[in-house]
């Protein structure tokens, strides 16, 4: 196989890690939301955390996409 | 409009540093003013006037500019509060400067053609090392070797505790790592998307045809992009922020 091919192959696949990283963003947020519709009186004090939450989940598909754009424009 | 070599859309040639103006160089190290530098400035001189003429009145009854300096501060005051208690507090300069310097910044990115300070590691970089710095310092001058408690949680069993120990200092350590690439890379994602779907504008047009009839496709889906940027710009910026409102939590209460 051929190098430049073996990247793109990489790249791609390195950015199933992003997709990932969206179904843990979506967990966390989809709960917030359930639990701030059964007690919307508390929602207001967790939503920091939420985004806590999906700031952490995020970063790690955002090293997937620095593992995809690596392997694009520097490898 | 940048094209590579090989004639296609070249999304990375944006984020190229250049220099503006004349060489200037103190001791043989370059420091003469560059793009990122110039944006730099535009930032802080955006921050400065919304700033000062927010806050030159001091009318009781604010006017927009007042009410948004204002809600600015107390955003970020009522934050700071939350995470960390009232002896946070006095982190507050230091949380809203880097606050208000990245939001300033990754808006000021979003005009066209201009430059996104944010979208290099290294400015991000030394964001988190500022955070991760003051960290360690305050923590270890206040608490002293009581601040490394931090890596050694209580009621662990005996034989899980060099693992646990182990694994906290480890997410310590990649703390800034993790706080700067998100930022960054954040920033680099979304500009990149402009710019290929902006490619792909230029694209279809040089085809001919009937695709040039598609061609306002990839435009409206800037304009959507554009607002998701818009969102990312202060959603990054929030967030950076509470992270270190977190991290300064661990300094100012160690011990779990």
């Amino acid at each position: 196989m051929e190098a430049e091919a073996a990247k793109l192959i990489g790249a791609g696949l390195a950015a199933i890690g992003m997709g990932t990283a969206a179904i843990g963003v979506g967990t966390i947020f989809g709960n917030f939301l359930s639990g701030a519709l059964r007690n919307p009186s508390a929602a207001d004090g967790q939503f920091g955390r939420a985004f806590i939450g999906a700031a952490l989940a995020e970063g790690l598909g955002i090293f997937a996409f620095v593992v995809a754009l690596i392997l694009l424009f520097v490898a | 409009m940048a094209a590579s070599a090989d004639g296609g859309i070249d999304p990375i040639h944006q984020f190229e540093i250049s220099r503006i103006g004349p060489k200037i160089s103190i001791f043989g190290s370059d420091i003469s003013l560059t793009n990122s530098a110039l944006f730099m400035f535009v930032a802080l001189g955006v921050i400065w006037l919304v700033m000062l003429y927010g806050t030159r009145q001091r009318a009781i009854v604010p006017g927009r500019l007042q009410a948004a300096a204002e809600m600015l501060y107390e955003f970020m005051a009522d934050t700071v509060r939350s995470t960390t208690g009232k002896e946070g507090l006095k982190f507050l300069p230091l949380v809203f400067s880097l606050f208000i310097f990245v939001l300033v910044c990754n808006l000021v990115g979003l005009i066209p053609g201009a430059y996104t300070v944010t979208s290099q590691i290294i400015v991000t970089f030394v964001f988190a090392m500022i955070v991760i710095g003051t960290v360690l310092v305050y923590g270890i001058v206040k608490h002293g070797t009581h601040f490394f408690g931090l890596f050694v949680p209580s009621g662990v069993p005996g034989w899980l505790l060099p693992f646990i120990t182990l694994i906290e200092i480890i997410s310590f350590v990649s703390r800034p790592i993790s706080l700067s690439m998100r930022l960054f890379a954040n920033m680099l994602a979304g500009h990149i998307a402009l710019k290929v779907f902006a490619g792909f504008i230029v694209l279809m047009l040089g085809t001919g045809g009937a695709v040039v009839a598609l061609s306002p496709l990839p435009l409206a889906m800037i304009v959507a992009l554009y607002a998701l940027e818009l969102l990312v710009a202060c959603l990054q910026a929030f967030v950076f922020s509470i992270l270190t409102c977190i991290y300064l939590n661990d300094a100012l209460h160690p011990g779990h």
